[in-house]
C-alpha cells in the first residue's frame, strides 16, 4: 500500500464538492481515460469577483481524488488572482505530503485550475497551443509544462519529472529530450566543460557511439515488436547490420532499416553512415 | 472488521497442517542433513521423504528430479540461465507476452547478453498464439529454450502447455514452464506433459513464503546458479532449509488430496457465482479472459469509467483484499502488461481488479463481497467524469 498520510485518506474517502455546477464561470478538463488519470473542475463566481463554489469529477487512484477534493477547498472564496497563485507544491502540502511517484496527482490540480481560469477569461476550452512542442507523446505534456514543473519543484532527474508530470513514464522514447529540457533549465549546460567536440571519430568511437545509439534508440523500438538488431561490422562508413528476432525475415525490415536505424545513426553520428544489412 | 482474504495468487494462508508438520524442526530436529551424525542424518530423511512426496505430486519418475530452492524466481532464473549457460553461441529462448516478471526478466538479461528472444503473443481473450510459436520454432536453427507459463497469474488463463511442449521438444528444444500459478488448481503430471523444467512455489499453494521447487527432467543440460555447495546434487549450493521443505511436501500432499477431493469445482462454483453476480451489478464492466480456459480460482473483472488503485482500498476499508492491473497501484504510469497484451479497451484497461479464490474461501465470504463491490464502484463512479449519462 502507499503511504498516503490520513489526510489523503480522507479526502480520498469523504471528497469534498464532487459534481458539476450548472453554469459555471470557467470549466476546463485535464488528463484523459488512456492516460489513467482525469479531472474535470469548474468553478462559480460570486457577485464579489471570489470563488463560491468549485466542483471536480475525477478518474484516478486514490491521490487524484483527494488532490482534486483539496483543490475544490483551497479555491473557495479567493480572488482569481489568489487562485492562480496555487502552485501543485501547495496542493500536496494541504494534504500533508504525497509519496514522490504521486506529485503528478497534484500538478494535474493546479493545471486543471489553471486551465478553468483560462477558460473563464478567454472562453477557451484549451490552453495548450498548436505551437506548442509535446515532449512526452504517450501522456501529451509539452516542453512548457516539463519547465515549468522542473522549475517550480527544483528538479534534477527525469525520474523525477516522470513523478510530477508522467512525462518520460510511457514509451520512454523522449527521456534524453526531457534531460535535454533540465541541462537548460538547471545551467548544466554552462557548466559543462566546453571542449570543442572533435571533427572526425576514430574507429573506435564511432563503433561505440553506433553501439549506444542502437541500445538507446533503435532496440527499445524493435523489441516492443519481439525483434532485434545485431551491429555486424563497421567498414569505413558503411555500417552492416543484421535483423533478430520478429524482424528478421519481417517484410517491413528494409524500411525499419532506412526509417528507423538509418535516420537515428545520421542524427546520433554521422549524416555520412551507410546502412547495409547482412 | 472481517477480513475476507481474495488474493490467493498473489499468496495463500499457510494451511495448519503445514504449520504443524514444520514445527519440530525448528524446534528438536534442527540438525544439517549433510551431517555426518546421526543427529544430522534423521534430519536428511525427512528431506529425502519430502522430495519423493514433491516428486510424486507432479507425476516426476524420480525424487532426484525435484531441486529444493528458495522461492519461484530463484526456479525461473535457474531454468533460463542455467540452460543458456550450456549454450557455446547466441540461442534463442521463446516466450510470451504475459509472462510474469521472474522470467522476463531474466530474458531481457539473456537478451542484453546477445541471445535471441521471441515473444509470443495472446488475443484478446488472453489466449496463446500457437500458429506463431510454430513459427518462431521452425524459423530459428540452433540451440533453443521454451518458456511459457502454464497458468496467468492475472487473469488465471491456461496455456495449452502439453502442445507447447510437444512441439518445443519436437523442434529440439528445451521446455521450461512456470506453474506456480496452476499447482494445486489443476493436476499437473510431467509424465503427461513433455516438459524438461518446471516451476513452483510454496505459498503460492499454502506452504510458506521463502520455498520453491524446480523440477529438472532427467538428462536436462543445464548449470547450477547458485553455486558454491554440493547440496542437490550440486544444482542448488546452500545449506536445505529444513522446515520449509518438509513444509512444501506437506503442502504438496494437502493439495494432491483436495484435488482428488473436487475441492476445484466448489471454488469454481463460487468463482463463476461472483462472476454472474458482479456482471449483474455492476454495468459496464467485462471478464478479461471469460471466453478462454481458466484456472478455477481466478476472477479478472474491469468496471469501466473507474481506476483501479481506489476500488482496491475502499474494498479494503471493507476487509475484502483484492488486487489491480492499475498502473497507479504498481507505482508505474503503465497498467499491466498483461491486460494490454490482450488488447482491452483503453476505457477499461486501469479498472481491472483481480479476486482469486482458495479452497478456505466461503459461500459466506462471496456474498460478502457481492453486496459490498456494487456499492464500491457506484461510489467511485460518481466521481467519474467519464461515465456517460
Amino acid at each position: 500500500m502507499w503511504d498516503y498520510t490520513d489526510k489523503v485518506m480522507d479526502h480520498f474517502r469523504n471528497p469534498r464538492n464532487v459534481g458539476t455546477i450548472e453554469h459555471p464561470d470557467g470549466k476546463a478538463t485535464v488528463g484523459s481515460l488512456a492516460c489513467g488519470d482525469a479531472l474535470t473542475f469548474m468553478f462559480r463566481l460570486g457577485p464579489d469577483g471570489r470563488i463560491a463554489e468549485a466542483k471536480f469529477q475525477t478518474f484516478g487512484c486514490a491521490s487524484a481524488v483527494a488532490s482534486s477534493s483539496a483543490l475544490t477547498e483551497m479555491v473557495l472564496g479567493k480572488t482569481l488572482e489568489e487562485a492562480e497563485k496555487i502552485t501543485n507544491r501547495d496542493i500536496a502540502e494541504y494534504l500533508g505530503g504525497l509519496p514522490d511517484q504521486k506529485m503528478h496527482c497534484s500538478v494535474m490540480g493546479r493545471e486543471a485550475l489553471e486551465a478553468a481560469i483560462h477558460n473563464y477569461r478567454t472562453g477557451e476550452e484549451n490552453t495548450v497551443s498548436v505551437n506548442e512542442e509535446i515532449v512526452c507523446t504517450c501522456f501529451g505534456v509539452s516542453r512548457e509544462e516539463i519547465e515549468r514543473v522542473a522549475k517550480e519543484n527544483s528538479l534534477h532527474t527525469v525520474d523525477e519529472v516522470t513523478n510530477f508530470c508522467k512525462a518520460g513514464g510511457g514509451c520512454g522514447m523522449c527521456r534524453d529530450r526531457i534531460q535535454e529540457i533540465l541541462d537548460e533549465v538547471n545551467h548544466a549546460a554552462a557548466a559543462a566543460p566546453a571542449a570543442p567536440a572533435p571533427k572526425k571519430l576514430t574507429t573506435l568511437q564511432k563503433i561505440r557511439l553506433i553501439e549506444q545509439t542502437l541500445d538507446e534508440q533503435v532496440r527499445p523500438v524493435l523489441k516492443k515488436d519481439g525483434g532485434d538488431v545485431e551491429l555486424v561490422d563497421v567498414d569505413g562508413d558503411t555500417v552492416r547490420i543484421a535483423f533478430r528476432g520478429m524482424c528478421a525475415g519481417c517484410r517491413s525490415a528494409a524500411l525499419t532499416r532506412d526509417n528507423l536505424i538509418a535516420a537515428r545513426l545520421h542524427e546520433f553520428v554521422d549524416p555520412a553512415l551507410r546502412v547495409v544489412t547482412e | 472488521m472481517r477480513t475476507v482474504y481474495l488474493d490467493n495468487n498473489a499468496t495463500t494462508c499457510v494451511a495448519p497442517e503445514v504449520t504443524e508438520a514444520m514445527m519440530p524442526y525448528f524446534t528438536e530436529l534442527w540438525g544439517n542433513p549433510s551431517s555426518m551424525h546421526a543427529f544430522g542424518g534423521q534430519v536428511a530423511a525427512s528431506v529425502t521423504k519430502a522430495r519423493g512426496t514433491v516428486a510424486d505430486f507432479i507425476g516426476a519418475e524420480r525424487p532426484e528430479e525435484i531441486v529444493f530452492n528458495g522461492c519461484a524466481t530463484e526456479g525461473d532464473n535457474h531454468a533460463l540461465m542455467g540452460v543458456a549457460a550450456t549454450w557455446n553461441g547466441p540461442g534463442t529462448i521463446i516466450t510470451s507476452r504475459v509472462e510474469h516478471p521472474a522470467v522476463l526478466g531474466p530474458c531481457l538479461r539473456l537478451r542484453e547478453m546477445g541471445h535471441n528472444v521471441i515473444e509470443i503473443g495472446v488475443d484478446g481473450e488472453g489466449r496463446f498464439d500457437l500458429e506463431a510459436y510454430e513459427a518462431a520454432l521452425a524459423a530459428n536453427p540452433g540451440p533453443k529454450l521454451v518458456s511459457v507459463m502454464w497458468a496467468n497469474n492475472e487473469t488465471g488463463v491456461i496455456f495449452p502447455i502439453r502442445r507447447i511442449a510437444e512441439l518445443g521438444k519436437a523442434a529440439g528444444a528445451t521446455v521450461h514452464t512456470d506453474a506456480v500459478q496452476a499447482a494445486g488448481k489443476l493436476p499437473i503430471d510431467v509424465r503427461e506433459v513433455p516438459v524438461d523444467l518446471l516451476t513452483l512455489a510454496g505459498h503460492k499453494m499454502h506452504a510458506p513464503k521463502g520455498i520453491g521447487v524446480l523440477y529438472v527432467r532427467r538428462g536436462t543440460r543445464m548449470r547450477p546458479f547458485v553455486i558454491g555447495g554440493h547440496q542437490e546434487r550440486g544444482r542448488r549450493g546452500g545449506t536445505e532449509n529444513v522446515p520449509y521443505i518438509v513444509g512444501m511436501a506437506k503442502a504438496c500432499e494437502l493439495a494432491k488430496a483436495a484435488l482428488a477431493d473436487g475441492s476445484e469445482a466448489r471454488i469454481a462454483a463460487m468463482r463463476d457465482r461472483l462472476e454472474a453476480g458482479l456482471l449483474a451489478t455492476c454495468p459496464d464492466s467485462r471478464v478479461n479472459g471469460a471466453r478462454a480456459c481458466r484456472v478455477p480460482n481466478t476472477l479478472n473483472i474491469s468496471f469501466e469509467y473507474i481506476e483501479g488503485e481506489s476500488v482496491i482500498y475502499l474494498l479494503s476499508d471493507l476487509g475484502i483484499c483484492a488486487s489491480t492491473g492499475s498502473a497507479c497501484a504498481a507505482g508505474s504510469l503503465e497498467p499491466s502488461h498483461v491486460i494490454r497484451a490482450m488488447g482491452v479497451p483503453f476505457t477499461a484497461v486501469h479498472g481491472s481488479i483481480r479476486f482469486s479464490l482458495s479452497r478456505y474461501t466461503t459461500d459466506a465470504e462471496i456474498d460478502y463481497v457481492l453486496k459490498h463491490t456494487p456499492e464500491v464502484v457506484a461510489k467511485m463512479r460518481a466521481l467519474s467524469p467519464f461515465v456517460p449519462h
